[in-house]
């Protein structure tokens, strides 16, 4: 761990929901010990008559790795897809960088949704990796990791292609640059899948279950890239159930379950003495 | 040949069906040519209003899609036939719009190539709409996701993603349309357009000798469909290489046992996919 590259993980979040306080530090953007990245307050989804999330809030600092655990069906996933508006929220409010994610308020004070290009704009500076890769599969590895910067950031062919090439290189795949997806193993895809998502230079990453696709001798090696980039000082929000990467990278483990947060903390405290009974049990079964 | 058929007391001409089919007249390459014209500047504009149709049936507007709906309702359950003859001769008498005669430079479009190819556009758009729907609707939603993960708008998430892929799955079924269409391009001779089925109709009322001009036109529009269906797979395959996907062994279904186990082997395809759901209940 090297949490002298990072920013000063902050250890009041640590303890238990964020509260007013932290959220006016938010608006004013300003605060001495802690630099949220991601908060999220009070955030209620449902699909139809299921309520997937119950109101939950959660402050991402700068340079911290949070990893979400919980059974499946906890609401992981669409919170983590909440977070860069893959999914639109009932109620509660998400900032990233200290802005509204997705929303805007109106002139009578309700939050109505942002037009798409915003949202696409808020998008461009939050990575997103997913438990399926979603590689592009008419494209090379390269084509893959440059169509963003090209086409959103603007970038020239050849201040992408570099770009590319040198991301690749990062991940272990200077020699995958010209190859397809369909040629590449899954643990190369996720891999690729990562530069990609580098390659938009983002605030922040989120993983949703990045190594559950995988055969268990490829999760070493996109684990291995995570670490990489967790030393770097890269945000990252981490659903998973890799509990050993958990207990070396987090800053943070938080522990859902049916839709609200039961309890975070440091990975030592959770795993080793976990203060709610839902936490462990669930870990006990994973054992 | 002939003898044969002169053995059984039949008729044909083999000097004449040999000679127009080696050294056919300038009558019926002109139909030839308007045949193939005809059909792939219809096609080619119904892929493209295919298109705007497709994403039209998927907009968040429903007028826009219930008016796409109803045209597609329209023009795929009418006759083409009667299609063609209301756009040109029904508008006419209607008083709606008389196709005339366009010359561009020194290059004259005659009404009635104007009305077919508005037709066969019109109607093939239709169709094409439907099968680029379905085609935009294969395309794995993480692929749109994936795309908007990276800032891109739904337009560019789209365009630069999604339609790109869809083409993968556009191309076989838009081969079996174009071979079609070939073929249907004979409709319009009732319009009186010359096409390969008029010029061929006329040759045959001026020398009677029906059976060897028809077999004659025959085979060149079975000419006509081979060259597209090797262009076709030349396509498919060259879209497979963009994809890095190799085709090691053909793909093959194979049925044995009285259990009726179906194997079906090759590289993960559309075709393969395709096949395994009309089988139903697959086991991969």
């Amino acid at each position: 761990m090297s949490d002298r590259l990072r920013a000063d993980p902050d250890p009041a979040g640590a303890s238990g929901h964020a509260g007013d306080d932290e959220r006016n530090a938010v608006l004013v953007g300003s605060s001495s010990r802690s630099d949220p990245i991601v908060y999220a307050r009070d955030v209620h989804k449902r699909f139809g008559s299921l309520e997937v999330l119950k109101g939950v809030s959660l402050t991402v600092n700068r340079g911290e790795v949070v990893v979400l655990i919980g059974p499946s069906g906890s609401g992981k996933t669409t919170f983590l897809r909440c977070i860069n508006h893959f999914e639109r929220i009932d109620r509660g409010e998400i900032f990233v960088n200290g802005r509204l994610v997705g929303y805007r308020t109106d002139a009578r004070g309700r939050l109505v949704e942002e037009r798409s290009k915003v949202i696409a704009k808020q998008r461009a500076e939050i990575g997103f990796v997913f438990q399926h890769f979603n590689l592009y599969p008419n494209k090379s590895s390269l084509e893959n990791v440059t169509l963003g910067p090209r086409k959103v950031r603007k970038l020239g062919k050849e201040r992408a292609d570099a770009l590319g090439r040198g991301l690749l290189q990062q991940v272990g795949l200077e020699a995958k640059v010209d190859v397809h997806p369909a040629q590449l193993s899954g643990g190369q895809k996720q891999r690729v899948a990562i530069a990609r998502a580098l390659a938009m230079q983002p605030k922040l990453i989120l993983f949703d279950e990045p190594t559950s696709a995988l055969d268990p001798e490829m999760i070493g090696e996109v684990l291995g890239v995570m670490r990489d980039l967790a030393r770097e000082g890269m945000t990252m929000v981490v659903v998973s159930h890799e509990m050993g990467f958990a207990r070396e990278v987090a800053d943070r483990v938080v522990m859902m379950d049916d839709g609200v947060l039961v309890e975070e903390g440091p990975p030592a405290q959770i795993f080793d003495a976990p203060g709610h009974e839902r936490t462990r049990s669930f870990l006990a079964k994973l054992l | 040949m002939g003898r044969l058929l002169a053995a059984t007391g039949l008729h044909f001409d083999s000097s004449f069906f040999w000679n127009s089919l080696a050294h056919p007249s300038t009558a019926f390459l002109q139909g030839l040519e308007t045949t193939v014209y005809l059909a792939v500047i219809s096609q080619t504009l119904a892929t493209i209003l295919g298109l705007f149709l497709a994403l039209a049936r998927r907009s968040k507007i429903p007028p826009l899609r219930a008016i796409v709906w109803f045209y597609t309702w329209i023009f795929r359950g009418t006759p083409l036939l009667i299609q063609l003859v209301i756009v040109y001769n029904g508008l006419a008498a209607a008083g709606v719009y008389k196709f005339s005669n366009i010359s561009i430079a020194s290059f004259v479009i005659p009404g009635v190539v104007q009305a077919a190819a508005v037709t066969f556009t019109l109607n093939e758009a239709a169709y094409m709409g439907e099968i680029i729907r379905a085609a935009l609707n294969a395309v794995d939603p993480g692929q749109y996701e994936a795309a908007m993960s990276t800032g891109m708008t739904p337009g560019q998430a789209m365009r630069l993603v999604v339609v790109p892929q869809a083409v993968r799955f556009v191309v076989p079924p838009l081969g079996n349309d174009f071979n079609a269409m070939m073929k249907n391009t004979s409709l319009a001779s009732v319009i009186g357009l010359s096409e390969m089925f008029l010029v061929t109709q006329e040759i045959s009322s001026t020398t009677f000798n029906v059976f060897e001009i028809y077999a004659v036109a025959a085979i060149y529009y079975l000419a006509l469909t081979t060259v597209w269906g090797i262009v076709q797979s030349a396509i498919e395959r060259r879209i497979d290489r963009r994809w890095g996907i190799v085709r090691q062994r053909q793909s093959w279904v194979s049925t044995w046992g009285r259990r009726s186990v179906t194997v079906v082997g090759g590289p993960v395809s559309p075709e393969n996919e395709a096949i395994l759901q009309g089988v139903g209940r697959p086991h991969r």
